[in-house]
């Protein structure tokens, strides 16, 4: 099984950005790395000029490259952007279909989460239409993962570590949280490099916000399923950057998928680098997403 | 004039929308297959026949709303409603899913096809890219979209839009959220409900009543107060320094007053949500808009609003039209 490194989701400074993907060609065994902006057209101009040295040095290191598209493309500048993106000939990862007509026939590209692939019917368009790796959207259990999988004739994805995407809107949630207007937002969300927590009343860790974006609370991590996950013939794990400790996180899973380490020690390890402090696994168990099969999900606010 | 497009949860709802004025009734099957797949609510074959025929005898069209995205291995579900609403005589059925839209346009290329709100389908290149696939005649929009923006992509599309003036309000992009199943493992692209009664709790502690859902508390009131129906995204949140209503104030949306700008938008239907509600409810609603539709088309102004007390907790906004709601 192979390691997709997503687009980071969250609103680095240049210097860190910079300085987390060079770090990522040199020591991270991962096999994929998907740059670009998923969650807001505003913050690429502030990193973009990094673009080119990044991609020479994670080429150099032997990884492949694969630039994403936005999460939601509303805006004509956003439009403009996905054209720009498809002309600089990278793969690129589709997470809104309406990339899909801006790619020229025969032009290597991927399906991301963020596009909704559910089902049979939908996996073979898409294969057909030439996407060469589909990453499944993380609220997909095992039993259909397992379905898609065996008659894939692509190469199947499914998260495995990171703070889970689970929803987009028009509105800036960092914004809101600050009483600004979107288009006034001041880059507010830079303050925040893996998400905003959002707690219940009762002080349980709940959500996380990141400009337009709504995550988990609970760091995704598959740990525990990888078995079932190979089993069904999944390809890749895909693992989501944060900003401190990622390249450990890499390397915990490559030694667990080389079976050089157990699940739990995986999880016992990695806990401290987990964004929110919990994990969550239920998605693939075909529970509520926030369930954990390693023990109790709950944690309060300590 | 203005298409207005209508709920039906049940044969007596269709009936009573038909008979209020409504041009359209959307409906789905008692089943996984629609995004209201509530108890007790929905039509079976049967009942979507009849209703059709009672619609068309009065000038009325139906369509039927198949838009889950269908279970890896059971796509055959929805092979079948898709087979189902064409013999049962729907006017069209409205899609989300990639595979079924494919499937439709395959097997039932005379069926007109409608795209789902639950695609998202938010800018020009995709409504584009979803008419020349799939053949789609009509888009509703997603909620996210200011009116200046439907504008613009109207004068880029071929296809007819809807989009939704009443009713319940989906704060994120529609079809791209799974903040329910996080909590209950039950989510609105899945399994067709979203913040399900079935995982709904309240529960008093120190005189305060908490609305939960799944275990997590998404409201506290006082005791007494109305206690609002533990929506996910419409709950009351700690975050950091702030105590509030993170994603969207308990509301519901009221766009009457944009009918006009709608109109000149290039709008083609009107759309309220709410087949879960009550037959009495969508008459209500239907005739109050059916004016609204008119007077718009006869160069009036809307008439003044009473729909104040069927919002939700009484508070209504016009959410993403208006750019300040971003």
């Amino acid at each position: 099984m192979q390691l997709t490194v997503g687009p980071n989701q969250f609103f680095w400074d240049a210097a860190l950005w910079r300085d987390f993907y060079l770090r990522l060609a040199d020591e991270a065994p991962v096999d994929t790395v998907v740059l670009g902006e998923l969650i807001c057209s505003k913050r690429l101009p502030f990193y973009q000029t990094h673009f080119p040295e990044v991609i020479e040095r994670l080429q150099a290191a032997g990884k492949s490259v694969v630039m994403t598209s936005l999460a939601l493309i509303t805006l004509k500048r956003e439009r403009k952007l996905t054209e720009e993106l498809v002309e600089m000939g990278l793969e690129v990862e589709v997470n809104d279909l309406s990339v899909l007509p801006h790619l020229p026939a025969g032009a290597a590209f991927s399906v991301g989460p963020l596009v909704n692939v559910y089902n049979e019917g939908s996996f073979g368009w898409l294969a057909a239409r030439g996407a060469s790796r589909i990453c499944l959207p993380p609220e997909l259990p095992l039993a259909s993962i397992a379905i898609l999988a065996e008659a894939a004739p692509v190469p199947v994805e499914v998260w495995g570590w990171g703070r889970l995407p689970l929803a987009v809107s028009s509105r800036c949630y960092h914004a809101r949280l600050h009483d600004r207007a979107k288009d006034n937002c001041q880059f507010i969300c830079s303050a925040d490099p893996d998400g905003r927590a959002v707690d219940t009343l009762d002080g349980e860790k709940f959500l996380a916000v990141n400009g337009i974006q709504t995550l988990s609370a609970s760091c995704a991590n598959a740990a525990n399923q990888v078995p079932g996950l190979r089993q069904a013939g999944v390809a890749s794990l895909r693992l989501s950057p944060q900003s401190e400790g990622f390249v450990e996180v890499c390397k915990l899973f490559r030694d667990l998928l080389d079976g050089k380490i157990a699940a739990e020690t995986l999880s016992a390890t990695a806990l401290s680098r987990a964004p929110g402090g919990q994990y969550a696994d239920g998605f693939l168990a075909g529970t509520a997403g926030v369930d954990w099969s390693g023990g109790p999900r709950r944690a309060m606010m300590g | 004039m203005m298409e207005l497009v209508c709920p039906a949860g049940t044969p007596a709802a269709l009936r009573a929308a038909v008979d209020a004025g409504a041009n359209t009734i959307y409906c789905g099957f008692a089943d996984e297959t629609n995004a209201r797949n509530f108890p007790g609510l929905n039509f079976s074959r049967e009942e979507l026949a009849e209703g059709v025929a009672y619609a068309h005898r009065r000038g009325s069209k139906v369509l039927v709303a198949i838009n889950t995205f269908p279970r890896a291995g059971s796509e055959q579900l929805w092979h079948r409603a898709v087979a189902d609403a064409k013999t049962a005589g729907a006017d069209a059925v409205i899609l989300a899913d990639l595979g079924l839209l494919a499937h439709a346009a395959d097997r039932h290329p005379e069926l007109r096809r409608h795209l789902s709100v639950q695609a998202a389908a938010a800018n020009p290149d995709a409504i584009n890219f979803y008419a020349s696939s799939f053949g789609v005649r009509r888009v509703v929009l997603p909620r996210v979209l200011t009116v200046a923006e439907i504008t613009a992509i109207n004068r880029e599309i071929d296809v007819e839009t809807e989009v939704f003036v009443f009713g319940g309000l989906c704060v994120m992009a529609e079809g791209r959220c799974s903040l329910s199943s996080y909590i209950t493992g039950k989510s609105p692209n899945m399994n067709g409900v979203c913040s399900p009664p079935s995982h709904v709790q309240y529960v008093e502690t120190r005189g305060e009543l908490a609305a939960r859902l799944g275990g997590y508390t998404i409201h506290r009131n006082a005791k007494d107060a109305p206690a609002p129906y533990p929506t996910l995204c419409k709950g009351c949140f700690h975050s950091e320094d702030k105590t509030g209503y993170v994603f969207e104030d308990p509301s519901s949306l009221d766009a009457k007053d944009l009918i006009p700008a709608l109109a000149k938008a290039g709008v083609t239907a009107l759309k309220i949500e709410g087949r879960q509600r009550s037959r009495s409810y969508v008459a209500q609603v239907v005739r109050s808009f059916r004016g609204a539709v008119e007077a718009v088309a006869a160069g009036r102004p809307v008439p003044p609003g009473t729909l104040a007390s069927l919002t939700e907790g009484q508070a209504a906004t016009t959410g993403a039209y208006r750019k300040t709601w971003r």
